[in-house]
This record gives structure tokens, C-alpha cells and sequence, in this order.
């Protein structure tokens, strides 16, 4: 009878956090998760105060932000991050379905080429593109892209950066939206008529797409703050500057206000896709 | 008569287990229960009548045309799973129109053409419902009605009541015994209870180990016992 108390005690403080914060394995855990928030508020609150106590007032950041140097780098990366999202969907879609769904020779080699990108440092990605486009293959590439007026060294390059950093994620978080849907609704819906593709469009992909949508903000994310592939290969010309290079930049030359103005702005970008992505992934919450 | 299905020596392999070779022949209008114990091959068999899984031998015939190496789509069968398998994205109505849909028909034509279906499982104060929102049983007849909504040759049913309730189980059955009397479509059911068989089939086959081990009237099963002791134990007798 007392042990059914206890037990019925113990259920009642799982569902009360206060309570459960008593207790001590679950009151360690809330100290390591208040100071982790408390570090990561910190480093952000850091930026902003920075720059008020240097008398920098939101007239000051935007003027910064609005220097024609400053303002081509949020345009580019803005527009760059947006075409490799487009390939980075176009990539993600296709190898998350067939990881999700298909067993076939080559899937586990597959599934690891898919992960390397994640496992490399950034730089290496860029090394490994300058490696690439400086070789066979590379060199007939880049002599075509010349020939219609193409370089790899502008918004181009850019893109192959964000893109080859960002695809990954995308296509881990599509195998899991797509893992995700019940096979059996599928195999239903193709007794019912539906061709494979037919299928795929009226069933699967309704269902997968809020994991979809919050893959592919995951991955914009991770292509806006694309700093050592585009050093290593694209470089840091006046026209090739997206935030994370100019940030480094402004850094070098001392205009801190200036690099912090900038990281604000991608903080606050990150920062909303973030909660996108909350808004959007399956069985994902702020409470 | 064309019959409704034709099994010939039809295998299907699955790792180690093999089913078959099975023939079988169902007349227009027939219902055959389908009993096993688990793991006797009886969704390999429902799978392979679908077109979900490849025979490795034999041949399937639906309403007298050969189906064996044809698509699920063109097969012109029913099929409702376990788990009744709705489309929680989309309301009662449109997951008995989706055949309609994938056929590229009119849905609001092929949800009138369904009335008499509707008007016997009960659904029409539940069309603008979601899925979700639904009991089990209720979810079972929308599968049922959504499966009959495409018009097939062959109604594939797969344990439709084993994951429901006493009161559910008995109004399924019900529902599909009075939409047989109506409509008259041939059916093959899976289940594991005899009751239940007895409740809607008049023939029963028992399959072990991926063979028949009885197929016969739903009747004999009391003037003439199966002697296999798979399906002895089946059905309680030793």
C-alpha cells in the first residue's frame, strides 16, 4: 500500500517540474541546462551590449548596415543561401526518400558519403573544391563555365560552398520525415490506384513536409553562416563578400562595431529559423 | 463463370519462409476466411494477391484476367489493412474518394455513387471528420467503404476487427455481412478467430506453415473436422 503511495508520488512529480527539480538527478540536469541557456544567452547578450555601451544606438547599426560594402554581403548571402537551399531541396528530396525506403547494395556507402561533409572540418571542403577545380575534371568545368561567362570565384563558388556544407542535414532530416510516414499508407494507396509517384505527391509528401520544411530551414541556416569553404575557395574579393567573410574581415581591420552589427543581423536570421523549425518539426514544442 | 480469383501454384518467398505452392478458386460472391496462426503466411498471401509483393512462382488471376505481373493499381482489388491505414491528412470523405482521386475521376460523383455504401456502414454524419478524431471501429468502415469506393473485383481484408473492442468488433462484423448480402462482392478475410469467421464467411481455409491445411464450406467444419493437427489446434479441437 505505502509502496503504491510512493509510486503514485513519484508519477505526480514526474509531471510537476518544480517537484522534479527536487530531485537530485533531475535538479542536476536543470542546473546544467540553465547554465548552458545562461552561456548562450550570454555570448548573444554579449554582441548587443557591446555595442550600446559604445554608444552605438539602432540609428548607428543601421547606418553601418547600410555602407554599400555591408549591405552587398547581406544581399549576396541572402540570395546565395537561397539557390543553394533550391539544390540543396532538389538533392534532398530524391536521396532521403530512397534512404528511407529502399534497401539495396551500396546503401550503407551511400548513407556514409552522405555524412561526410558533416564529420570534415568546413576548410577541408574548401581545400578539397580548389583540389578538385584545379585538376582533370575540374579544369574541362571550369573552361566550360568560362566559356558561357561563369567563374567559380563569384556567387557561383558561393553557392557550391553553402551547398556542399548544408545538403547533409537536409537530407538526414528528409530520411527522417520520410521514416516518418507509415509504409502501409503507401503500399494502401497504391491498391487504391495511385502510381508510385501518385503515391508519393497525395500521401507521403503531405505528410512528411512540416520535417521537410524544418530540414531545409535547418540547412538555410547552416548555408548563411558558411565561413571556411568560401575563404579556402572563392575567397574574400569586394565582390564575393557574404556575411561570415566580411564579419572576419571587418574583424581584421578593427571595425569591431561594424562585425558585430553583422553578427547581430545573422543572429537574428538564425535565430528566426530556429523557431521556424520548432514551429514546424514533428513532435517538436517550446513547452 | 469467371471465377473472382484464381490462385495457381502460387509461391511467394520471403527470407527463409516460403509460402505455397497454393491454388485456390474463389467464385463470384464468395467469402473465404483466411486462418493461421501467426507467422503461417497469411499477409504474404494478401500481399502477393495485391500486387504489394512478387510471387517467385504461380500465377494470380482476378475476375478472369491474369494480374500476376501487373501493378497494385491495376489489379482491381480492395484491400484493408489491420490498422485500417487512413490518410491522416485527409477528411473521411476524401479518403473514401482517394481511389477516385489517384483515377483522376470526379470525387464529389464516386462519394454520391458510394451513398448506398455510406448508408449501411453509418458514415455520413462522419465525412468532414478527420481520421484522428475517430474509434476504431468507425475507422475500420471508413477503410472498408474507401476500399469498396474504387469498385474493386476482389475485397482483400486483412484482421480488420483483431485490433478492436468487443462492441466495434461485432458492428464490423456486422456491417460486413450486410454489405456481402447487398453488394454481393467476393471477399477474402483474414482473422484468427472462428467466431468471427463464422460470423461473416461461408467458406474457411487454414493455412501452416504456408500450405493449406483445410479449405472447405464454413458448414464441414462441423460434420467433417480437419484432420491436419495445425489446424486442429487452430480451431480448438485438441
Amino acid at each position: 500500500m505505502r509502496r503504491r503511495r510512493d509510486v503514485a508520488r513519484e508519477s505526480a512529480a514526474a509531471m510537476r517540474p518544480v517537484a522534479a527539480a527536487r530531485e537530485p538527478l533531475m535538479a542536476a540536469c536543470v542546473v546544467v541546462a540553465v547554465l548552458f541557456a545562461a552561456m548562450v544567452l550570454a555570448l548573444v547578450g554579449a554582441d548587443a551590449w557591446y555595442l550600446i555601451r559604445h554608444g552605438n544606438g539602432p540609428a548607428d547599426l543601421l547606418r553601418s548596415l547600410s555602407r554599400p560594402g555591408i549591405r552587398q554581403a547581406v544581399v549576396l548571402s541572402l540570395t546565395t543561401s537561397l539557390c543553394s537551399l533550391a539544390l540543396t531541396l532538389a538533392t534532398s528530396l530524391p536521396l532521403g526518400y530512397l534512404l528511407s525506403r529502399q534497401r539495396f547494395p551500396g546503401r550503407a556507402l551511400l548513407s556514409t558519403l552522405v555524412d561526410v561533409p558533416i564529420v570534415v572540418p568546413p576548410v577541408v571542403i574548401g581545400i578539397s573544391l580548389l583540389a578538385f577545380f584545379g585538376s582533370g575534371l575540374g579544369v574541362a568545368v571550369r573552361a566550360g563555365l568560362g566559356r558561357v561567362g561563369l567563374s567559380m570565384v563569384s556567387g557561383l563558388g558561393i553557392v557550391l560552398c553553402q551547398y556542399l556544407v548544408s545538403v547533409p542535414y537536409a537530407i538526414r532530416a528528409a530520411a527522417a520525415a520520410f521514416d516518418e510516414v507509415d509504409r502501409e499508407l503507401e503500399a494502401v494507396a497504391m491498391v487504391l490506384g495511385c502510381s508510385r509517384w501518385r503515391a508519393f505527391r497525395g500521401v507521403t509528401l503531405p505528410l512528411a513536409r512540416n520535417g521537410l520544411l524544418a530540414g531545409g530551414v535547418m540547412a538555410w541556416a547552416r548555408a548563411l553562416g558558411v565561413f571556411g569553404p568560401i575563404m579556402a575557395f572563392v575567397g574574400t574579393g569586394p565582390r564575393v563578400q557574404v556575411m561570415p567573410t566580411c564579419v572576419w574581415l571587418e574583424l581584421s581591420v578593427g571595425n569591431i562595431d561594424v562585425a558585430l552589427t553583422l553578427a547581430l543581423v545573422m543572429l537574428g536570421l538564425s535565430g528566426a529559423a530556429l523557431a521556424l523549425v520548432h514551429a514546424l518539426a514533428p513532435g517538436r514544442s517550446w513547452t | 463463370m469467371t471465377a473472382a480469383l484464381t490462385l495457381e501454384q502460387l509461391c511467394v518467398r520471403a527470407g527463409s519462409f516460403c509460402l505455397g505452392p497454393l491454388d485456390l478458386t474463389l467464385a463470384a460472391g464468395d467469402y473465404l476466411v483466411v486462418m493461421g496462426a501467426t507467422g503461417a503466411g497469411k499477409s504474404l498471401l494478401i500481399k502477393a494477391i495485391c500486387g504489394l509483393l512478387r510471387p517467385s512462382s504461380g500465377r494470380v488471376w482476378v475476375d478472369g484476367r491474369e494480374v500476376t505481373g501487373l501493378p497494385p493499381r491495376e489489379r482491381r482489388v480492395g484491400y484493408v489493412p489491420q490498422s485500417a491505414a487512413l490518410f491522416p491528412h485527409l477528411s473521411v470523405a476524401r479518403n473514401i474518394t482517394f481511389g477516385a482521386w489517384a483515377a483522376g475521376r470526379d470525387e464529389a460523383a464516386a462519394l454520391a455513387q458510394s451513398a448506398p455504401v455510406l448508408a449501411v456502414l453509418g458514415l455520413e454524419p462522419l465525412l468532414e471528420r478527420r481520421p484522428a478524431t475517430l474509434s476504431g471501429g468507425e475507422r475500420q468502415k471508413v477503410a472498408l467503404a474507401r476500399a469498396l469506393c474504387t469498385t474493386p473485383r476482389l475485397l482483400v481484408l486483412d484482421e480488420p476487427v483483431s485490433a478492436l473492442d468487443e462492441p466495434s468488433r461485432r458492428s464490423v462484423c456486422a456491417a460486413l455481412r450486410d454489405l456481402h448480402v447487398r453488394i454481393g462482392m467476393t471477399t477474402l478475410h483474414v482473422c484468427h478467430s472462428l467466431e468471427e469467421a463464422r460470423a461473416v464467411a461461408h467458406r474457411l481455409g487454414i493455412i501452416a506453415a504456408g500450405q493449406w491445411a483445410w479449405c472447405g464450406a464454413m458448414a464441414a467444419i462441423d460434420s467433417a473436422p480437419p484432420a491436419h493437427p495445425a489446424a486442429r489446434r487452430l480451431l480448438g479441437l485438441d
